[in-house]
């Protein structure tokens, strides 16, 4: 496995993790921008932006870049999220140029008018889906009251009512502002010809226009709060609780999400044997997420409305027992053994790789290869798991709880 | 254009086959390139061969199997394949109750010693029902409020009945009911040897494989499995009013089974129906329109009768012109396939046979998939081979002798909306 980068002129870096013998190539442009990046007027434009790039450019219409796509048998699609938008395509080696040419263009898309209604339309229903799925937007409400003021607090797909006010040419505005040559990464993994795709991508974005666009990064200020979404009709009680944990660029990142995995995990964890196994709950898990400048540690609960507030209980009796029921070597190295088990298993394809390689590249301007990852993880102590066990312990929590109750009935339930 | 080669190496197969005295066929495809090496378990177990009244049976079985076997209990189970690193899970379906792992290859011996445990020697203790009760429980009204998931639950319910239409989930009424008794005698009678299928694909050695499982599962018991009930469809619509924001449809039509000699012809419609980005149904129901987010199309097979199944959903005010829209669509599968169509379904379709030996996981499936429902594995290269041979002459012919029919439709939602007379 090689890996090679090169920053082009114009400020495109672009990085590959070179497999030869792989039988597919992964690649994507990861776009700097997401959700925290909007201003509030605009909040929704940078997921908005995601379904334009597939409408068509000045040389292509939506029609020619669906038909493009499928007659490359190619894999794609976007995602955006907070801090990035990706758009990605699996093909075969042979068809590296084709699919560089074709993604290369759409990062241009033409914004016309017309599509944008048509697709207005499109997210509005994607918005209405998610709103019917559970936890019922527990999550969403919990990022707002715990990132309150902090642009982390921004829904990524915005809401019906600022998705509704997107015009052209707000999103022309920030296309030409977050599109910016030095604001994206093109990534490559798998079979890739690292100097072919220099060559070209090169020659094909040396008219894109530089805007020197910088994100600001400052750390939340977070209040405890407890919010109840009424859902009356709903079957379960969904518990979303977050907590302040490690950046994606603090060391312990990696003990924290070992610890999540021996508190929390979906099986064999201290919360499994205590609520799911034995059916009190139907999900108790503990999962870390990071961001440029913090991370969350979060909680999750669904069980039925009656049995909230003793689940509840139980599930923070089992946070707080950590330090008089101390962690086995066991549970540590049944929890790295897992971890680095997955690890392996989902870096397989070279469409898997592509994800990995490109955020840290986006994000963490450097490589990280599986083998330091892996390492990484066999490294941390259980001292290391009681250090970051003891910073998330003192930090203020936010919670939402879904469904059909209304309240806690126990008060020192409060976080 | 025809831009995907196929004169790759790794659509050649390295695959074994034997079967056991005891009536278990063990299927292994070597896959050298792989870090990882991946099985699939089918145990004939499936929701359609649980008695009457006891919806919920074959999943509270498969959940009871695991609760400790041999010389483990269930805490042990879980902790060894933890501490092994296996990526595991398990799920009831029509026919079977399914155990699907990956791993590193050294933990391979011992995970198929540990599932030879569970299939054969299950402790299935009294203490252990209420808590594997509970837990089935929680699984069903997860769906109740999972309304896009619902449709797909309640179509199968209505189209196919009793007992074909039953959810993997079961019912809270059926849950209630099963005694300890109910578990042991359908363990006993349908986690068997016979008909059980292990299919092993990934970074492994044939001679050892059979070795393992000769020592893990060669004195596994068999029985005579009981003959499969009639399907029998119904057509029809079923409207569930629900408060939420959009209405989900749920379609089937009739379509031929997997061991057709017509499948890959009905296939390669559904592909340029459904599949990717240029597909009719997205073009027509999201891109022109922009009646929906998702929508999709797929092939559901039993041994001997297939549909073709649709989901949608679309906000209040707008599922009647989603229906009225994807029916015609699929309609103008009979006018006529454009040679570009027939094309990029060529190669959307080649894509995935060329990417899957990638994963151990999907080739273990697809292979003990394959021996169910054909009593062989296909190689890739042979699918392939039934893939460039379609012509859009042939596609419409298929098309002119199985028509879509017998339409059912369920919609969950606000709007209600039924199949046009006629359909």
């Amino acid at each position: 496995m090689e890996f090679r980068h090169c920053r082009l002129p114009n400020g495109l870096e672009i990085a590959a993790e070179i497999a030869p013998q792989a039988l597919s190539l992964g690649l994507g442009y990861f776009v700097r921008t997401g959700s925290r990046d909007e201003a509030q007027e605009v909040n929704g434009v940078s997921h908005f932006l995601e379904h334009m790039v597939f409408k068509g450019t000045e040389r292509r219409t939506a029609e020619q870049i669906n038909r493009e796509l499928d007659d490359l048998g190619s894999l794609a699609n976007a995602y955006t999220s907070e801090e990035l938008t990706v758009y990605h395509i699996t093909v075969l080696p042979e068809n590296q140029d084709r699919a560089v040419e074709l993604l290369t263009d759409m990062m241009r898309p033409a914004l016309r008018a017309e599509d944008v209604e048509t697709e207005r339309q499109v997210i509005l229903e994607e918005i209405a889906m998610y709103d019917d799925q559970p936890p019922y937007g527990a999550i969403e409400h919990c990022m707002e009251n715990f990132f309150n003021t902090h642009p982390l607090s921004q829904r990524i797909l915005g809401t019906p009512e600022s998705v509704q006010a997107l015009t052209s040419e707000q999103l022309r505005d920030y296309h030409r502002q977050r599109y910016s040559p030095d604001n994206i990464c093109l990534i490559a993994t798998g079979c890739v010809d690292f100097d072919s795709l220099v060559e070209q991508a090169e020659r094909l974005t040396s008219s894109w226009e530089t805007a020197n666009i910088h994100r600001q990064l400052h750390p939340p200020q977070v209040a405890r709060k407890v919010q109840f979404l009424h859902r009356p009709s709903a079957a379960q009680q969904y518990l979303v609780e977050l907590g302040l944990g490690p950046a994606r660029t603090d060391p312990a990142r990696y003990a924290c999400r070992v610890l999540a995995s021996m508190l929390g995990d979906e099986s064999g964890s201290r919360m499994f044997w205590e609520l799911v196994d034995n059916g009190l709950a139907d999900t108790a898990a503990i999962f870390t997420q990071e961001f440029q400048e913090c991370g969350l540690v979060g909680s999750f609960m669904i069980c039925s409305p009656d049995d909230l507030e003793i689940n509840w209980q139980r599930f923070r009796d089992v946070v707080h027992s950590c330090p008089m029921v101390p962690f086995q070597d066991q549970e540590l190295v049944q929890a790295k053994n897992k971890i680095r088990s997955s690890l392996v298993l989902g870096s397989e394809r070279p469409s898997d790789r592509l994800f990995s390689v490109g955020h840290a590249w986006t994000l963490l301007a450097r490589n990280e290869p599986l083998d330091e990852v892996l390492d990484a993880y066999a490294k941390v102590t259980l001292d290391d798991v009681y250090a970051v066990f003891q910073n998330w312990s003192e930090q203020p929590r936010v919670i939402v709880v879904a469904g059909p109750r209304t309240e806690f009935e126990i008060e020192g339930i409060y976080p | 254009m025809n831009i995907i080669a196929t004169d790759r190496s790794s659509l050649e197969s390295d695959i074994h086959i034997e079967h056991f005295p005891n009536g278990l066929t063990l299927l292994y495809e070597h896959m050298p390139w792989l870090r990882s090496v991946a099985f699939t378990l089918l145990t004939g177990s499936g929701t359609v061969y649980e008695p009457a009244g006891l919806e919920g049976l074959a999943g509270v079985s498969l959940e009871m199997v695991q609760r400790g076997a041999g010389q483990l209990s269930s805490r042990e189970i879980v902790e060894r394949l933890d501490f092994l690193g296996v990526e595991r899970s398990s799920t009831v379906t029509t026919c079977h109750s399914i155990f699907s792992a990956a791993m590193l290859p050294q933990s391979l011996p011992e995970s198929l010693a540990i599932y030879g445990e569970i299939v054969q020697r299950p402790h299935l203790r009294e203490d252990d029902l209420e808590d594997a009760r509970r837990v089935a429980q929680q699984e069903v009204r997860a769906i109740q409020d999972d309304v896009a998931m619902r449709s797909s639950i309640e179509l199968k319910r209505f189209r196919y009945q009793e007992p074909y239409g039953r959810s993997a989930q079961g019912r809270l009424e059926g849950i209630e009911r099963i005694e300890l008794n109910d578990v042991v005698n359908f363990v006993q009678e349908h986690f068997s040897a016979a008909g059980a299928i292990l299919a092993v694909a990934g970074n492994y050695n044939w001679e050892q494989l059979r070795h393992e499982v000769v020592s893990g599962f060669g004195t596994w018991q068999s029985r005579i499995q009981p003959e499969d009930p009639a399907v029998i469809i119904r057509s029809g619509s079923q409207h569930i009013v629900e408060e939420s924001a959009q209405t989900y449809l749920a379609l089937a039509f009739r379509s031929v089974p997997y061991h057709h000699p017509e499948y890959y012809l009905s296939r390669g419609l559904l592909s340029i129906l459904g599949d990717g980005m240029s597909s009719r149904l997205f073009s027509e129901v999201r891109e022109k329109r922009g009646l929906v987010y998702a929508i999709s199309a797929n092939h559901f097979t039993l041994r001997d009768t297939g549909s073709i199944l649709c989901f949608a959903g679309s906000t209040a005010g707008r599922a009647r012109e989603t229906l009225d829209v994807t029916l015609a669509t699929i309609s103008s599968l009979g006018e006529g396939i454009d040679p570009s169509e027939l094309v990029r379904m060529k190669n959307r379709m080649k894509m995935n046979l060329v990417l899957e030996p990638e994963s151990g996981m999907s080739r273990s499936a697809q292979m003990a998939s394959d021996w169910y429902y054909l009593g062989r594995v296909q190689s890739p290269r042979e699918i392939l081979s039934e893939v460039e041979h379609l012509t859009c002459d042939a596609l419409i012919e298929h098309f002119q002798r199985h028509p879509p029919t017998a339409w059912t439709l369920v919609s969950i939602g606000e709007e209600q909306v039924e199949l046009p007379y006629g359909i």
